[in-house]
Order: structure tokens, then C-alpha cells, then sequence
């Protein structure tokens, strides 16, 4: 049944809701893909099809999970050898929402160790490979997610950005990745980077597809979540085809450190925005370019504080050997820890350390609200801004991993979105040396209806071929 | 506030003293989960996966334990921050699931307060830890064998209150701490037991030179939990300080713990050692923004206060100073005593003596509305004494039997025998009385005033105790003719 594995998953649920297909066919179908996929994109596959209603709204069709959430009884371990074999007592609301809706969880996929990459090399669990050159890194943190469902793996999956992990996997994956507003998902059972920061959204072959998995994950108040909103309105599918009236704010072309072959992808769909009606002219986010240092001062402080539940008391690795309470906790998490990981609770630890709070974690703040402040001043003179997803295509597999800062540029275009907590999203615009480049449209909070029918129209006037599923 | 005893200010050196008050809250849930609190329970049966730090949970504010410490606030006389946020504490413990405690730290839900004579710094919000068990000889963390975890505490809301250093003497510091221990259950927001933990007092001493403005190094003395162990830790701090500075020595900044079988003082961690808790702000809550109709039900959720009582006791019912602090910072002797004042509305000085002086031995330290006595029983006797229906002594007696067994005064009153002594039986004692203690008779005649004690005694010893001494006195003055 490949020709099942061809439909998106908008059009596979209207199979199953018109009866054509059964969900369990569908769910069988990628089952056995993601059991014998070579990408290293699934940490854990689901043995059997859950049942699922043939009316439900999502039709069965089957959803990859991002390792990142805790699904009851399933391994959830982040990516993170500490959490090795650790299964929930309880599931993320989000993937409750969706499972509700009729997507069923296949399986778990691989990712940066807590989300803390952009490589998916920093995986506790070994890399994952870009379907379009298996010699080349799928982007990450959503490594294993953008992977699967470029690869026809999956037919669509879920991800996290705390400073880009969907867009970024997505765009060198040739796929759409939505990273929402900051409160428009539910938070509770992701397993936390930057608190701040994170936020569900997903992955997917196209805009229809991520607008009918968003729809189903936001919805009511989460009483788990503090920091959660009710979405204000109902997401729609996307319909437009024109963009007549609506103005766009380019930032960030000809910046030193993108790509010519990027450049050139991104000013080509920005002349496609233009022949479907949509004004164009450049912005300015003065703020923008110091979002980096702020997002890795923040970012691994908050982080410092979310990994420190792990430390061998209650659950997931205990090291075998120690002699006290203190070399229990040494030992575990050296044992348990990645480098980057490490890297990035001593970066936050220090950050937060008295007499250099101001300094760096303080003054990060203030670069973050400047930057908040940059896109409210933009979004009054444009609907939408433009901008590269990633500054390179997919990089080969240790290219970059001896070179942290190189692959912290990975998420210079991204991370400005992710401090002012806006929606943003990830389409592939076309290729540079055969491999896929991803254009990005970032809208004032809570415009997702108006950014995915604006990414649909883009979508479609670029008819961006998809890689051939083998 | 009482003055002390101690003799400070003969050696030129004045205690500063201020407290730091954790308050356990008796709201139905934990602070940022849904389980139930507990005390006593089955080890880790009072846990979910937010209190026990899984992956992924986030915490949600106990809606009930914002309102108990705005009530605390309020009571206190604080200012409510209009939007007081929270912020991690991290550090590493076994006690501490997430490796962090979530508190209050540069804007708390209340500040600049006062109770009694005692400024308030601050009282804030945060959860407390678990409790640890540590197996073997130590009892300690170190040198035990195995320590274990029980989380049902873990997560149960608490409020932090800090005083000013203003107080001056490890008695006052003790009375102060009961004002607040008297202030809270009043306020009904916990059950502030210090042997159960409910209310845990640590205090910051230090010594400076009398009339000096500024502060000597403060040392942090933890966990006395009881008011005797409170006033005679701060004693023995305020003691060894001496002695340190007295010789010309430095007091070194650290964390002190007080043994109260032993009266000495260890050391836990020196300043050296402190932990940098790198505080910062929680990105997992929002700031706690109390509405006005959340003030409104905290206003109005507040009863009169023992330091209200106190003063509404003396300037009303003219009760003396220590009495109304009595009946008001023990407000189940408040409550009793204005019950029985209620019953029978007799002088309230007397009503008040009968408590205090009386009830109060006969309880143990018993809550007075679990006795056997109650407040009418208690009226009705107080009554009967005015009326001369019984005599003070036998009173007493009464009440012996109503600590003991219940029942009714004048029942027991009449089913003893313990009425007055009437006239005619007084008369002919009185006589008898005379005749057994004729040296006495004389020398009263001769004018010695006090010879007429012996003839008294033999009267009470007769009627035991059911005479009126007044009464006894006239009659005797009669039939000598003096």
C-alpha cells in the first residue's frame, strides 16, 4: 500500500473519514516504515495500532512524537541517556489532544539530548540522517521528527522550538515546520529546556497539514500550565491564494554568514510573495542580530535550573559506584550528560552565579524585551516578516560538532522570534546545491490563521517538489 | 514587651534579634499540585508526578494558599505587592525533587508589616521540602547508612515571615514568636504545632555596642521547636557572642544549630560554605496579581486578632494587662472566657481571675473546650461566689470536681454538702470557737488584732472552707465585743 504513504495527512484523514481506508491500514503501513527506517529517526515504534474511531477528526492518521514528550508507559528519555528506559505515569497535554482528536502516537523520535542542538548530533542515542544526503544532518532539535516525515516515514509529527528546533530541521529537511506563539500549546509533560522558550508545534508535508494538527493541539485553558492561553479563535485551513493587501518586512538577506545558494532561494520566493500581490519592502529588528547572545545566556539558564531534577534520587540513572551523597550526583550526571549538554548547565549555572546575574542574565532580559519591542514596532508597519530559516543547507555530519558557536549561528534567523515569543514558520522555498532552503514568515502573537494562509499561498505558488519516499 | 532579666545592658552590648518564621499552611492541597497534605500518614501515599519532580509537570498556584497568605499579609499589616512573582531557589538535595525549590525572593506577596512592637520585613510564599529519613546511629546525613525520602511533604505550601532585627532579648524574642504563634491560629490559616513542624522559628543574633547604630555579624540559629528551646537558644548565642566579643574575638558568620538537651551550639555551615542559590525568576508561573475581590474575601476573611483582643480586654472589661494577653494570645482561653462572661454576665475581672488563675492549672495545657468544664459551668460558679452561695474555698473544691467529672455546680454543691455555712451553724461554731482558743479571745479583746486568726482557722477546719471569712470575722467581732 505505498500509495497510501503518498497522501498527506489532511487528505489520507478524509480517506479514512470517507471510509475508503481503515485506520488501522494506514497506521500498519507507516508502522512497519518506522520499524525498518535506517535514519535513525525513531527511538521507539509503537507494536500495534491503537483503535481509533473512523470519524475521528485526525482519522487515525498516525502522529511521530518528539522524544521531548512524556507519553504514559512509553520510553521518554529526550534524547538523554539519564533518563535511559524512564516511561511516564503520565501523558503531555498536547499529544492527549491530538491522540484525542485520532492521531495516534507511532512512535518516538530521536533528538537533540534535551533539545540542545541543531544538528541532532548531540543525541544521546546516536545521529540522524537528512533524507535527501545521508552523509548530512537533518537540522535539530526535531531532528528525528523532520526526518521521519521528510522521508515518508511518518505522516506528519510534532516537535519543540526553544530557539528554532522546528524551523530549522524543517527547512533542511524540505518540509513545514510551525513554531507557534509562545502560550498557544500547552507546555505540561514536554520535558523542559528553557521554560521560556519552548513551545510544541508541528511538522509536517505542507501548511494544510501543520493547520490541522495545530488546530487539534491548542483548544482549552490548560489547568496544568500556568503559562497557557485558550487559543482565541479556531484554526482554520488554509484557503488563500492571493496576498493582495498584505505587506511584508524582509530582514536579515545578505548577512555575511548565510549562503549565497540560501540568499538566492529566499529572494526568488520573496518575487514569488510579489507576483501573488503581497507588498514587499525591508525592515529593520536594530535588536535582532544580539538575539543569539542573549538566547545562550537565557536559554542554558533556565536551563541549568530544568536538568537538575535529574540526579539519580527517583527516577532514571543512578551511576553503579559512589561514596557519598555528592559523588552519587557527580557520577550520575556525568555519566548521564551529553557535552552540550554539560556545556550548557556550567554556561547557565555561571550566568546565574551571584555577582554575575546582572551582568549577563539581566542584561539578556533587557536585549530580549528591546527585541520584543523590535518586532511590536515592525508589526505596525507589516503583517509579516521574511527571513531565511537558516543562514546554510544541511551540513555534513560532523562538520560542525568541534565548533560550538558555528552551529549556535544554525539559529541566528530563528531565535529573535522565539525571545519575542511569536509565531513563526519554516517552508521550503527551493533547493541550493540539491538540497532544500527554508523561507520564514514570523506574525504578531496569535496570528497563526493569518500566517499559515499567507505560508499556504507561498506554498503553492512555489510548488516545491518533495523528496521521492523510497 | 517584657524586660528581660538578662543583663545586657551592665555589660555594654545590646542584642539585635530578628526571626524567621516558616509557617505551614492547612490548605487542602500542596502548593502547586493537587495532592492532599497529610501528617502522620504512610510514607510517599500523599505524591503525584508534579510533587515528585517527573520530567515535563509544571507547577499551578494553590489558589487557597494565595488567599491564606494574603490573610497573613493583611493580619500582619503588610502592603500586598500588586503583582509578586516567584523565583527558583536552586540548590542540590535529596529533599528537593526538582533541585530547586520554587519561593519568593525580591518581590514577595507582602512586605513592611508590623505585629506588636515588631517590624515585619516580609512574608512570602513557597513550598516546603520533603522529609528525610537518614537510617543508622547519626541520625544525621553523615556517617548514616542509608537515608530515605518521604514526599508527602514535600510541596506543602508555606509561608516564610521575617521580622526586623528589632528585638532585644531572647525573652522577648520567645514572647514575640508567641504574639505570631497566637496571631496565626487565630487567623486559622495553620495549625503552627512547632513539635510537628507546623511552625519552625530560626533566628538571626548578633551583639553590638550599646547605643551603636550599626549591626555586629549576625549568626543564624535553626530549627528550636519549642518557645522554652527558642528563648534559651538565643540565651546560649547571645552568651557565647558575649564571651567571643567580651575577649576581643570576632563572631563568625555561619549557621548555628541548638541542642536543646545539651544547651550547646555546633556549627552547621560557615558563610564560606553558604550556597549561592542562584535565584531567578520561575518562568513556569505567572505573577500572583491579587484582584480586588481577592483582597475583599482576605479582609473579610480576617477575625479580631490577638493583639486587638488584648487591648479590646483592657480598655473594655478592665482586665489587667497580663491577664488580657493571656485570654487573647491563648484564644481558646479568649473564647472560653468570653463564653462564660456571656452565660452570666458577672464582673469580668472576677470571670477573668477564675480562668486564668484557676481553670487554667486544673487543664494541663488542654485545650479548655475539650474539658469537662464548660463555659456555663465555669459562669455559674462564679455566680454562686458572688451570692455567697459558696465559699471561694469550696469553690475550688467544686471545680476540683468539674475538672474531673463534669456536671453542674450547684448539683455538685448541694449533693457534697459544700453550700455556705448558714448563720445559726456559724453561730454556735463561732462559740465553740471562742471556747477552744480562749488565749485568743483575750488577747483580741486586748486589741491584737491578729490573735482572731486562730479562732478563724478553727471555724474553717470545722466547715471545711464552706464559711464566708468575712462573715466568720463579723460574728466573732460580735461576740467579743470588740
Amino acid at each position: 500500500m505505498t500509495g497510501l504513504i503518498e497522501l498527506t495527512a489532511a487528505t489520507a484523514a478524509e480517506r479514512v473519514r470517507a471510509g475508503e481506508v481503515s485506520p488501522r491500514e494506514l497506521f500498519d503501513a507507516y508502522r512497519e516504515r518506522a520499524a525498518s527506517e535506517d535514519l535513525g529517526a525513531f527511538l521507539w515504534v509503537a507494536d500495534e495500532a491503537p483503535d481509533v474511531p473512523a470519524d475521528a477528526p485526525l482519522g487515525g492518521v498516525p502522529l511521530a512524537v518528539k522524544d521531548l514528550f512524556c507519553v504514559e508507559g512509553v520510553p521518554s528519555s529526550a534524547g538523554s541517556r539519564i533518563i535511559e528506559g524512564y516511561r511516564p505515569p503520565y501523558t503531555a497535554t498536547s499529544v492527549e489532544r491530538v491522540v484525542r482528536a485520532g492521531a495516534p502516537v507511532l512512535g518516538k523520535t530521536n533528538m537533540d539530548e534535551f533539545a540542545m542542538g541543531s544538528s541532532n548530533e548531540n543525541s544521546g542515542y546516536g545521529p540522524v540522517r537528512n533524507p535527501w544526503d545521508p552523509e548530512r544532518v537533518p537540522g535539530g532539535s526535531s531532528g528525528g521528527s523532520a526526518a521521519a516525515v521528510a522521508a515518508g516515514i511518518a505522516p506528519w509529527a510534532n516537535g519543540t522550538d526553544t530557539g528554532g528546533s522546528i524551523r530549522q530541521p524543517a527547512a533542511l529537511c524540505g518540509i513545514v515546520g510551525l513554531k507557534p506563539t509562545y502560550g498557544a500549546v500547552s507546555r505540561y509533560g514536554m520535558i523542559a529546556f528553557a521554560s521560556s522558550l519552548d513551545q510544541c508545534g508541528p511538522l509536517t508535508r505542507d501548511v494544510t497539514d501543520a493547520a490541522l494538527l495545530f488546530r487539534h493541539m491548542v483548544g482549552a485553558r490548560d489547568e496544568c500550565d500556568s503559562t497557557h492561553l485558550e487559543y482565541p479563535e479556531e484554526v482554520r485551513l488554509p484557503s488563500r491564494d492571493s496576498l493582495e493587501g498584505l505587506r511584508f518586512g524582509v530582514w536579515g538577506l545578505g548577512e555575511e554568514g548565510t549562503e549565497p545558494g540560501v540568499d538566492e532561494a529566499v529572494r526568488a520566493a520573496i518575487a514569488t510573495i510579489e507576483s501573488l500581490g503581497g507588498a514587499v519592502d525591508e525592515i529593520e529588528l536594530p535588536h535582532a542580530p544580539h538575539g543569539l547572545s542573549a538566547y545562550y545566556v537565557i536559554a542554558p539558564a533556565e536551563a541549568s535550573a530544568n536538568l537538575a531534577r535529574y540526579d539519580g534520587v527517583r527516577y532514571g540513572r543512578r551511576a553503579e559506584d559512589f561514596d557519598d551523597l555528592i559523588s552519587m550526583y557527580e557520577r550520575t550526571r556525568a555519566e548521564g550528560f551529553g557535552a552540550e549538554v554539560k556545556r550548557r548547565i556550567m554556561l547557565g549555572t555561571y550566568a546565574l552565579s551571584s555577582g554575575y546575574y546582572e551582568a549577563y542574565y539581566g542584561r539578556a532580559q533587557r536585549v530580549r524585551t528591546k527585541i520584543a519591542d523590535d518586532f511590536r514596532e515592525a508589526f505596525g508597519r507589516v503583517d509579516f516578516v521574511v527571513t531565511p530559516t537558516s543562514p546554510t543547507v544541511a551540513f555534513k555530519l560532523g562538520e560542525r560538532t568541534a565548533n560550538p558557536l558555528a552551529m549556535y549561528l544554525s539559529d541566528y534567523f530563528t531565535v529573535p522570534m522565539s525571545l519575542a515569543g511569536l509565531p513563526a514558520i519554516s517552508i521550503p522555498c527551493g533547493l541550493s546545491q540539491g538540497l532544500p532552503v527554508g523561507l520564514q514568515l514570523a506574525g504578531p502573537a496569535f496570528s497563526e490563521n493569518r500566517l499559515l494562509d499567507a505560508a499556504y499561498a507561498i506554498e503553492r505558488a512555489i510548488g516545491f517538489e518533495r523528496r521521492s519516499f523510497s | 514587651m517584657t524586660v528581660s532579666g538578662e543583663p545586657w545592658a551592665d555589660r555594654h552590648w545590646e542584642p539585635v534579634i530578628g526571626l524567621e518564621i516558616h509557617v505551614q499552611l492547612k490548605t487542602r492541597t500542596k502548593m502547586f499540585c493537587g495532592c492532599t497534605l497529610s501528617f502522620g500518614d504512610e510514607p510517599n501515599t500523599h505524591t503525584c508526578p508534579i510533587c515528585l519532580g517527573h520530567p515535563g509537570t509544571l507547577p499551578t498556584v494553590n489558589a487557597e494558599a494565595v488567599h491564606f497568605g494574603l490573610m497573613i499579609g493583611l493580619a500582619l499589616g503588610c502592603e500586598i505587592a500588586p503583582r509578586s512573582i516567584f523565583h527558583r531557589k536552586n540548590y542540590f538535595y535529596p529533599d528537593l525533587p526538582k533541585g530547586y525549590q520554587i519561593s519568593q525572593y525580591d518581590i514577595p506577596l507582602a512586605s513592611n508589616g508590623r505585629l506588636g512592637d515588631v517590624r515585619i520585613h516580609r512574608a512570602h510564599l513557597e513550598e516546603d521540602a520533603a522529609k528525610l529519613v537518614h537510617a543508622g546511629s547519626s541520625g544525621r546525613i553523615h556517617g548514616s547508612e542509608a537515608s530515605i525520602v518521604d514526599f508527602n511533604r514535600g510541596g506543602t505550601p508555606l509561608v516564610e515571615i521575617v521580622s526586623e532585627p528589632d528585638l532585644r532579648s531572647a525573652s522577648e524574642a520567645a514572647d514575640w514568636a508567641r504574639l505570631l504563634r497566637a496571631t496565626l491560629k487565630r487567623l486559622g490559616v495553620s495549625d503552627v504545632n512547632m513539635e510537628e513542624g507546623s511552625l519552625r522559628v530560626d533566628a538571626n543574633v548578633s551583639l553590638r555596642r550599646a547605643g551603636h547604630a550599626t549591626f555586629g555579624t549576625k549568626t543564624e540559629l535553626k530549627n528550636m521547636n519549642s518557645f522554652r528551646f527558642l528563648e534559651r537558644g538565643i540565651a546560649a548565642e547571645l552568651e557565647r557572642q558575649y564571651e567571643i566579643l567580651h575577649n576581643d574575638g570576632t563572631v563568625v558568620q555561619e549557621t548555628l544549630h541548638y541542642d536543646p538537651v545539651t544547651g550547646s551550639i555546633s556549627s552547621l555551615r560557615s558563610k564560606e560554605e553558604a550556597h549561592d542559590y542562584r535565584y531567578f525568576p520561575e518562568p513556569d508561573l505567572v505573577p500572583i496579581a491579587p484582584t480586588e475581590t481577592m483582597m475583599e474575601r482576605a479582609r473579610a476573611a480576617l477575625p479580631e486578632l490577638p493583639a486587638a483582643r488584648a487591648e479590646r480586654f483592657e480598655r473594655d472589661l478592665s482586665l489587667p494587662a497580663d491577664t488580657a494577653r493571656l485570654l487573647a494570645f491563648r484564644s481558646e482561653l479568649g473564647d472560653f472566657f468570653e463564653q462564660a462572661l456571656a452565660a452570666d454576665s458577672g464582673d469580668p475581672r472576677v470571670v477573668a481571675n477564675w480562668v486564668t488563675v484557676e481553670l487554667v492549672p486544673r487543664l494541663s495545657g488542654e485545650d479548655p473546650f475539650e474539658s469537662r468544664v464548660t463555659p456555663g459551668a465555669l459562669s455559674e460558679l462564679v455566680r454562686m461566689v458572688g451570692a455567697r452561695e459558696v465559699s471561694q474555698s469550696a469553690a475550688k473544691e467544686v471545680l476540683d470536681v468539674l475538672a474531673a467529672e463534669g456536671g453542674s455546680p450547684s448539683e455538685i454543691v448541694s449533693s457534697r454538702g459544700l453550700g455556705m455555712a448558714g448563720d445559726d451553724e456559724l453561730g454556735s461554731l463561732v462559740d465553740r470557737a471562742i471556747e477552744a482558743n480562749p488565749r485568743a479571745a483575750e488577747e483580741y479583746k486586748a486589741g491584737k488584732q491578729k490573735a482572731v486568726g486562730a479562732i478563724v482557722g478553727f471555724v474553717m477546719r470545722e466547715t471545711k472552707g464552706r464559711a464566708d471569712g468575712g462573715e466568720v470575722n463579723r460574728l466573732i467581732r460580735e461576740k467579743l465585743g470588740a
